[in-house]
């Protein structure tokens, strides 16, 4: 499939069946998606009409493919339209026509056609154990498709938490030892998109800059879209103000649940997640875990599964083997140490009094003097 | 056991005790006692206010806008927060302009035997294996080991994780990020961060309620005064033997 003259991807786009006008709109959705000024629609315009198309390969590891499902229902249907013309004219296994051999063969084709020039997009990730054996694509181990196809692409997009962190394959005790993306691959830059699933529109976005910026977005320390995980959901929660006030849902079915009170007490990971849930939301931006009164549970945050129940905010640890919660070892600390404290003072007495009687006597009232 | 130049050094401390009864030494001068104070209050409204971060008291029902019940603990926290860095700054600096008990706190002499001896010592005693205690112009060692690990390296590690925290809210590129953003990816993520700081102010209230503690026991059983030395500064002793 892949053509002999290199396209651009208004091209591609026109031979979709995509109208020039619902082009240009998504130009313009896309710049604010991105948080770029309205000159920038322009910008994209220009970039889409006149570079040739950066080729898009989608692997798929160990997953249970939200990525994809997310990412098919971008909020404009004519987002995931566009891109997916993008993409799936490629490879994708999970959404292109063509199967078997005759799909492996594209890979293959891309790698030398379009070497150090196509984007890697990787949903899922490898286990290492077993020799790889407990994810096998075209007969043989995933980890090797990897490596294979990461070795002359641009870049690599790490989609959701599987690819980002390992997510819930890897959650404890790992037995496949599924390995996150970045753990695999050192020597190519890699864009974390996590989430459980990411968001569409963040999916898109970030394809979209990559290809029509042919650069990688500003990513944060943790390799992060900065536009789209700058922040907690917690900083831009619209339950926030009554988080401020101290109004707290405290259990389900009460009073303040049906008021919509800050779900914090109820478990809610706002406060320590990064993701654009609270502003770009998720359904054509309908809503998102929270708005429906259901606290965060951290999905886009590195081993969210291993963080304890997803209804408690303070969350347990795992140490020498037992799981527990801070503020119970906490507390039972503080009443050890104050019984020793309190036995200890009461022996300390109680040696002083042996080893000084005279003091005994000299505090008390003459019947004890008998005593002497 | 051999006598080494420690023992006779340590020999000759003792000696040097003045042997007139009721001696008294300065110890702790006016800013180290000042800082003392104000730490151990600002400590106290951290493991406050930090309890009531993670639980929060009762919901107050009625307008958002009326209330601001998490907002006024959060800014206590960062107030004392503030306080607390400031002052551990201050302390550093004052571990060289002060004399020479100032810089106890950043100094633990584990190279030296007669510390380890004496800190054997003071754990006999504290568990009654003792008749009665040596006499100290500074800390005795236990509580000085105490001091170093929980107040000199727990403080920093709560400073450390605390601004991280803090640099969430503050934002990207804020100095709080640039100083101490890295802590959060070293650590894990973000509510391991939190965890870390949580179970910190666990250590801290264990080793203030035996703080407190042995500084009241010890200012009635030991040889020489403790809390009124971190009043007025000076060391009493209460008899004459070395
Ligand atoms: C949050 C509470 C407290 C903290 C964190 C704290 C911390 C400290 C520290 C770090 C020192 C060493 C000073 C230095 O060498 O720079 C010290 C000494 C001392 N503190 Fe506290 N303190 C607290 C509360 C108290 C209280 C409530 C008392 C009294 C009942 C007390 C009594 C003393 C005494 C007597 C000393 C001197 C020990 C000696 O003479 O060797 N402290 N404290
Ligand atoms: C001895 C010192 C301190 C103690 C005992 C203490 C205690 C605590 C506790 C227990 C929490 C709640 C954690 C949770 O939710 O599980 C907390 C939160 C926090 N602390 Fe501290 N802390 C101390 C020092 C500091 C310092 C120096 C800073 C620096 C600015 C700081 C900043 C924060 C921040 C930003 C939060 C999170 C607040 C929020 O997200 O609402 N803390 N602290
Ligand atoms: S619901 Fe969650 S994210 Fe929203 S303000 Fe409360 S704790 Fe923060
Ligand atoms: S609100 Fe939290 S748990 Fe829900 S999708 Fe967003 S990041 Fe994931």
């Amino acid at each position: 499939m892949p053509r002999s003259t290199p396209e651009t991807f208004y091209e591609v786009m026109r031979r979709q069946g995509i109208t020039r006008r619902s082009f240009l709109k998504f130009c313009s959705l896309t710049a604010t998606a991105l948080g770029l000024a309205p000159s920038f629609a322009g910008k994209i315009a220009h970039a889409m009409e006149t570079k040739p198309r950066t080729p898009v390969i989608w692997l798929h590891g160990l997953e249970c493919t939200c990525c994809s499902e997310s990412f098919i229902r971008s909020a404009h249907p004519l987002v995931s339209d566009v891109v997916l013309s993008m993409i799936s004219l490629d490879y994708d296994d999970v959404l292109m026509a063509s199967a078997g051999h005759q799909a492996e063969s594209i890979l293959s084709e891309i790698k030398e056609k379009y070497k150090g020039n196509y984007i890697l997009a990787v949903e899922g990730n490898p286990p290492l154990n077993q020799d790889g054996m407990s994810c096998i694509v075209g007969g043989r181990p995933f980890v090797e498709q990897l490596k294979e196809m990461a070795a002359d692409c641009k870049a690599i997009v790490s989609w959701g938490s599987c690819a980002s962190w390992g997510c819930v394959q890897a959650a404890r005790p790992n037995p496949t030892r599924a390995t996150p993306v970045d753990k695999v691959i050192l020597d190519k830059p890699i864009i974390k998109v996590p989430g459980c699933p990411p968001i569409a529109e963040v999916m898109t976005g970030v394809l979209t800059y990559m290809l029509t910026f042919e650069r990688i977005p500003p990513l944060d320390r943790q390799g992060r879209p900065a536009m789209f995980y700058g922040q907690r959901i917690h900083d831009k929660c619209y339950r926030r103000p009554h988080f401020d006030a101290g109004q707290f849902v405290e259990s389900w079915d009460d009073e303040a649940a049906r008021k919509g009170y800050c779900l914090y007490k109820m478990g809610c990971k706002g406060p320590t997640t990064y993701n654009a849930c609270s502003t770009v939301r998720w359904n054509n931006g309908v809503s998102f875990p929270i708005q429906s009164g259901h606290g965060c549970i951290g999905c886009s945050e590195d081993g969210f599964w291993d963080k304890g129940s997803f209804y408690q905010h303070v969350t347990n640890v795992h140490a020498f083997g037992i799981e527990a919660n801070a503020d119970k070892v906490g507390l039972a600390a503080v009443g050890v140490v104050g019984a020793a404290i309190g036995g200890h003072a009461a022996y300390s007495a109680y040696t002083a009094i042996k080893k000084h009687p005279e003091t005994m006597e000299n505090r008390t009232d003459s019947s004890a003097g008998d005593q002497q | 056991m051999s006598t080494t130049t420690e023992d006779l050094l340590r020999e000759r401390r003792r000696a040097g005790i003045p042997k007139t009864r009721r001696t008294a030494v300065y110890v702790y001068q006016a800013p180290l006692r000042v800082w003392h104070w104000v730490n151990a209050l600002s400590i106290t409204v951290l493991a406050i206010t930090g309890w009531f971060i993670a639980n929060p008291p009762p919901s107050v029902m009625g307008e958002a806008s009326d209330h601001y019940v998490m907002g006024y603990i959060r800014f206590f926290h960062f107030a004392a927060a503030y306080v607390f860095a400031v002052g551990f700054l201050f302390r550093i600096y004052w571990a060289f302009a002060g004399n020479r008990y100032a810089m106890q706190l950043f100094t633990l002499p584990v190279w030296r035997r007669s510390f380890w001896r004496e800190l054997w010592h003071e754990v006999r005693w504290y568990a009654f294996q003792e008749k009665e205690p040596w006499k100290y112009y500074g800390h005795n060692p236990l509580a000085h080991l105490f001091m170093v690990v929980i107040i000199t390296v727990g403080g920093l590690v709560m400073m450390v994780t605390g601004f991280a925290l803090y640099s969430e809210q503050a934002g990207a590129g804020s100095w709080q990020d640039r100083l101490f953003g890295w802590v959060i990816p070293l650590v894990g993520q973000s509510q391991d961060v939190r965890l870390w700081h949580h179970w910190g102010m666990w250590v801290i209230v264990v080793f203030v309620m035996l703080h407190v503690y042995t500084a009241i026991r010890e200012d009635v059983m030991s040889r020489q005064s403790l809390i009124s030395t971190m009043i007025s500064g000076w060391r009493m002793f209460k008899d004459d033997r070395p």
